[in-house]
């Protein structure tokens, strides 16, 4: 099958987009592009073995994690894997000092700038 | 070094001053060169996070394959990404450092206040992994010509 790799782990591919993989399922493919390709394995897995929260993997166009057999699914030559890390963040929060909050601020900081 | 053109750069810019007072966000596709990230095309996503959409965005990951697959049809790569911060500084926040992991993608932010673009910034996720990773200050260079230089005067 082939898997799609993207852009931040195509160091660990040899530069490459797309590599062809045999496998029967998906934790299959997995286990051969990871024998591949050793370095994936870290940025894939957290040490327990468990694949990343923040990577989500796509059989053609489903999310393996709502497939029944997830990543058990049979998989056939046709068929694409996508490997897409999520892309989520935000800003700081403006959070106003409260008067009864006075007494661990100057009298000037009337609000504050927040990161979180 | 970040290398934008005018329309692209006026384009997310814009975008964050249409969905005020709540954060935009959206795809920069194109090509990573020795000079840095040169950006081709700006494809705007939609923020998912409509619990707190005034300050968080997250790219639904079913639109990012899909961007992905548009990227390929057309040469490019995803070579960063793009987020308002409203009436906050364009800065990264530890939200933005802790969701980045798009190693070696751009990461624009531009600040609006009250619905006005104001300052845009963009840093470059560095590193080998989740424990090294680090936002570094990226400059950005625009594209600009000559009509677009007087239409930047007229406004002025």
């Amino acid at each position: 099958m082939k898997i799609n790799i993207p852009t931040p782990l195509r160091a660990y591919t040899g530069g490459q987009q797309t590599v062809s993989i045999p496998g029967a399922t998906v934790g299959e493919a997995l286990e051969a592009l990871t024998g591949a390709y050793p370095e994936l394995r870290q940025h894939l897995y957290s040490g327990e073995g468990k694949l990343r929260s923040f990577v989500n993997l796509y059989l053609n166009d489903d999310d393996i994690r709502y497939l029944p057999q997830k990543e058990a699914t049979p998989v056939e030559e046709s068929d694409e894997l996508s490997i897409i890390p999520s892309i989520a963040g935000g800003c700081c929060r403006r959070l106003q000092i409260l008067l009864g909050m006075r007494k661990f601020v100057t009298i000037s900081d009337r609000s504050k700038i927040i990161c979180n | 070094m970040l290398h934008l053109t005018y329309s692209g750069y006026a384009a997310l810019r814009a975008h964050g001053e249409e969905t005020y007072p709540h954060e935009c966000c959206g795809v920069l596709l194109g090509n990573s060169t020795p000079e840095g990230n040169q950006v081709r095309q700006i494809v705007r996503a939609g923020n998912t996070r409509t619990d707190r959409a005034h300050d968080r965005y997250n790219i639904a990951p079913e639109e990012l394959l899909r961007i992905q697959r548009q990227a390929r049809q057309l040469g490019l790569d995803i070579v960063g990404f793009y987020h308002s911060h409203p009436d906050c500084p364009a800065q990264w926040s530890q939200t933005d450092f802790a969701e980045a992991h798009w190693v070696g993608c751009s990461y624009v932010i531009t600040r609006v206040d009250q619905g006005k673009a104001a300052v845009t910034n963009s840093f470059l996720l560095t590193g080998t992994d989740e424990e090294d990773k680090k936002f570094l200050d990226e400059p950005i260079e625009i594209e600009v010509n000559e009509l677009q230089i007087e239409q930047e005067k007229g406004q002025a």
